[in-house]
């Protein structure tokens, strides 16, 4: 074999070449093209988390300020009123660090349900991978939930409550509860984008989850039976996870976490294919 | 270089009546999934659908300057959605070599509480520039834009003006290989426009590659070599930029006697329409002479009460350079419909068609200008010399004379 047989340089870098087809093959992610965005995705999480506060007068406090007082309200309502149980935990930590996860995956579906409806100008102005919206909206709670938890570091200094090793599992479980908001996320912004009753949904599914997840309660109480059903929800299993892993007592959430990170994969990949399959017709329909 | 950078096959854009609409309630799905089961085949209500565009096959040079024509609702925009990816088409397909940089409209992604500086750079990157790139432009965005002591306030404070000449000038200087402007030019005053088509002009002599939607015929004939004329989703015509203009004028001069126009705003004062008074020619807009006095008379309809109004008439040759202007002050128009004549007491031009520009200002307040559409036409003939290109713009009559002058001091040798 000799050289001649090999290609032949260009003689200027090649020019990438886009081809603009009719919508077919909508299951096909471009995670490259999302990757190509990423400093938009920057930008997105940067104005979402530069305007939240503006015109407050107490600014990024509130993002303390609402788990804090939703912790008292549980506290004293579920866990001395209602006697529910917290598996030995003091109350405070016990409700706050479920509360942690939670309040973050409420108001990521929160965001994320109303994104491509506020983007609506820029969707039909301007060309972008629709992706990053819920993503970004996703990506931004993540600034108030580490606001938020400094309140639980001083909430565990208060009550002499040490961490364990499975601390070391921690980040695993809030990847899991930000896969999963984006997940639903994905589901919710873009039926949304189509049937605006969505956000009237949202407020009661987000109530109903609340009951449905082991956030006032320890699922402990749950019959064992009934625990792979109770893992079906996949928010079980990241609020044992967090609890687990945050204060070290109880057991790892094994057989719930496995079906519920299964759960997870399964509303992701779904959501990404569901939204896909919208985001060819959004920019008509929006 | 002369490269096909754009290369569009069959491209057609299908819309689904019903869909266009704002949005549709689950009620109507969950209904149409109740009486489905009993409404099998044949039932279903009839689906409206509308070709937005239809078969369009074209391609594009690189280094082309294309202007895109035609009437509202032409598919003029959805071509350039098509072509920047923002809705995917129906058949066909295009493609695209090179970095796309679409400007739609101005401002997108702009947002009222952040600060300028902020805004730079959230609509830079939303345009699809770099955090290094928007960096290493930014001074010369600011600069363009004039709104250096404004850096620090939120853009809710901004003026109108100051918005819309931040925004051009982020997205003038997104510096992509094919540039996709939509009828963006037409912002901001006199000046600023001006600013802008310079801006455009250096674009393209940079070798870039520029398709621009345009109602202002000045601005496509100033800026583009080749237009493309689209009607009712259709490829109508494409080519020489006069050839194409010309035929698109005579077109809507035929299509409505009443000029139909391209106002910056819809506030303040609204055109009506405009006529020849006298000489009249062929049509309501045609002048019969230029040699003697030209009247025109523009129709106005005002909601507001302009106190001390400004106005000013621009004339413009086919190939937009600027002939003539005029300015008046202090014109008092209360809300109503309004008659302005305009009395020129020659219009010597060469017989063909002219435009006419039509601005009127109110202490800044509410201002509106327009290209006044149809074109003027002059007719006559022309007296000037027989070969075009030593004949100029002016027709001005000139006699030549001669006698013989006694003289016996000077001779040849």
């Amino acid at each position: 074999m000799s050289a001649a047989t090999q290609p032949t340089a260009l003689a200027h870098p090649p020019v990438p070449v886009l081809r603009i087809t009719p919508p077919t093959r909508w299951w096909v992610v471009s995670f490259a093209e999302l990757w190509d965005f990423r400093e938009l995705v920057y930008f997105f999480v940067w104005r979402d988390v530069k305007i939240r506060y503006k015109q407050t007068a107490i600014g990024a406090a509130w993002a303390v300020l609402q788990p804090f007082l939703m912790m008292l309200i549980f506290s004293l309502f579920f866990g001395k009123l209602g006697n529910l149980g917290s598996d030995g935990l003091p109350y405070p930590i016990f409700y706050y660090s479920a509360l942690l996860p939670w309040m973050y995956f409420a108001s990521a579906l929160q965001n994320s349900t109303n994104t491509i409806v506020e983007n609506q100008r820029l969707i039909t102005k301007v060309y972008f991978p629709r992706l990053a919206l819920p993503l970004s909206s996703v990506l931004s709670g993540l600034v108030d939930f580490g606001v938020s938890f400094l309140m639980f570091v001083v909430l565990m200094i208060y009550y002499r409550t040490h961490p364990s090793p499975a601390l070391v599992w921690f980040p695993a479980f809030l990847l899991l509860a930000v896969l999963l908001a984006l997940g639903v996320g994905l589901w919710l912004s873009a039926m949304n984008a189509i049937y605006r009753d969505v956000r009237y949904v949202l407020p009661f599914l987000v109530q109903f989850w609340l009951f449905a997840s082991p956030v006032v309660y320890p699922s402990s109480r749950v019959p064992a039976k009934w625990r792979w059903l109770y893992g079906l929800n996949p928010m079980a299993g990241v609020i044992e996870g967090f609890r687990w892993s945050l204060t070290g007592r109880g057991n790892p959430p094994g057989h719930l976490l496995f079906i519920s990170a299964s759960m997870v994969v399964i509303v992701l990949l779904s959501g990404v294919a569901y939204f896909q399959k919208m985001e060819t017709t959004i920019a008509d329909v929006a | 270089m002369t490269e096909t950078v754009i290369h569009v096959e069959g491209l057609g854009k299908r819309y689904r009546v019903g869909e266009r609409e704002r949005y549709f309630a689950l009620r109507d799905v969950i209904t149409r999934a109740v009486r489905a089961p009993f409404q099998r085949n044949g039932a279903r209500r009839p689906v409206d659908y509308l070709w937005a565009l239809r078969d369009i096959s074209l391609d594009v040079k690189q280094g082309e300057v294309v202007g895109l024509i035609g009437r509202n609702g032409a598919g003029k925009t959805t071509l350039l959605k098509l072509l920047s990816r923002i809705t995917r088409p129906t058949t066909g397909f295009a493609e695209i070599h090179g970095r796309v940089g679409s400007l739609l409209e101005v401002g997108t992604g702009f947002h009222p509480e952040l600060t300028g500086r902020e805004n730079i750079y959230l609509s830079g990157a939303i345009l699809g520039m770099r955090k290094r790139e928007i960096e290493r432009k930014k001074d010369a965005i600011v600069a363009f834009a004039e709104v250096e002591r404004f850096l620090d306030t939120p853009l809710k404070h901004y003026s109108t003006g100051m918005q819309m000449r931040l925004a051009f000038a982020v997205a003038a200087h997104l510096e992509p290989e094919i540039l996709l402007v939509d009828e963006v030019l037409a912002v901001g005053d006199i000046e600023f426009q001006k600013k802008c088509l310079g801006k455009m002009q250096d674009i393209s002599k940079s070798g870039r590659t520029i398709v621009l939607v345009s109602h202002q015929m000045n601005q496509i004939r100033r800026l583009c070599e080749r237009v493309i004329w689209v009607d009712a989703g259709q490829l109508c015509k494409d080519g020489d930029a006069e050839m194409v203009i010309s035929a698109y004028e005579q077109s809507s001069m035929s299509a409505g006697s009443r000029g139909s126009i391209a106002p910056a705003s819809r506030e303040g004062v609204v055109f009506i329409g405009w006529e020849v008074e006298e000489p009249r020619g062929g049509g309501e807009h045609a002048v019969a002479s230029g040699h003697e006095r030209v009247s025109i008379k523009i129709r106005l309809l005002t909601d507001q009460t302009i106190r001390h109004g400004r106005v000013a008439t621009l004339i413009y040759d086919a190939r937009g350079f600027l002939l003539a202007g005029w300015s008046f002050d202090e014109l008092r128009l209360e809300p109503g419909e309004h008659e302005i004549s305009l009395s020129f007491s020659s219009l010597p031009l060469r017989p063909g068609a002219y435009s006419l520009y039509f601005s009127i200002h109110d202490d800044h307040q509410h201002n509106n200008n327009w290209t006044l559409v149809p074109a003027l036409v002059i007719e006559g003939e022309p007296v000037t010399h027989f070969m075009d290109e030593w004949a100029g713009v002016l027709n001005i009559p000139c006699l030549l004379a001669s006698k013989k002058v006694e003289s016996n001091a000077r001779s040849l040798t």
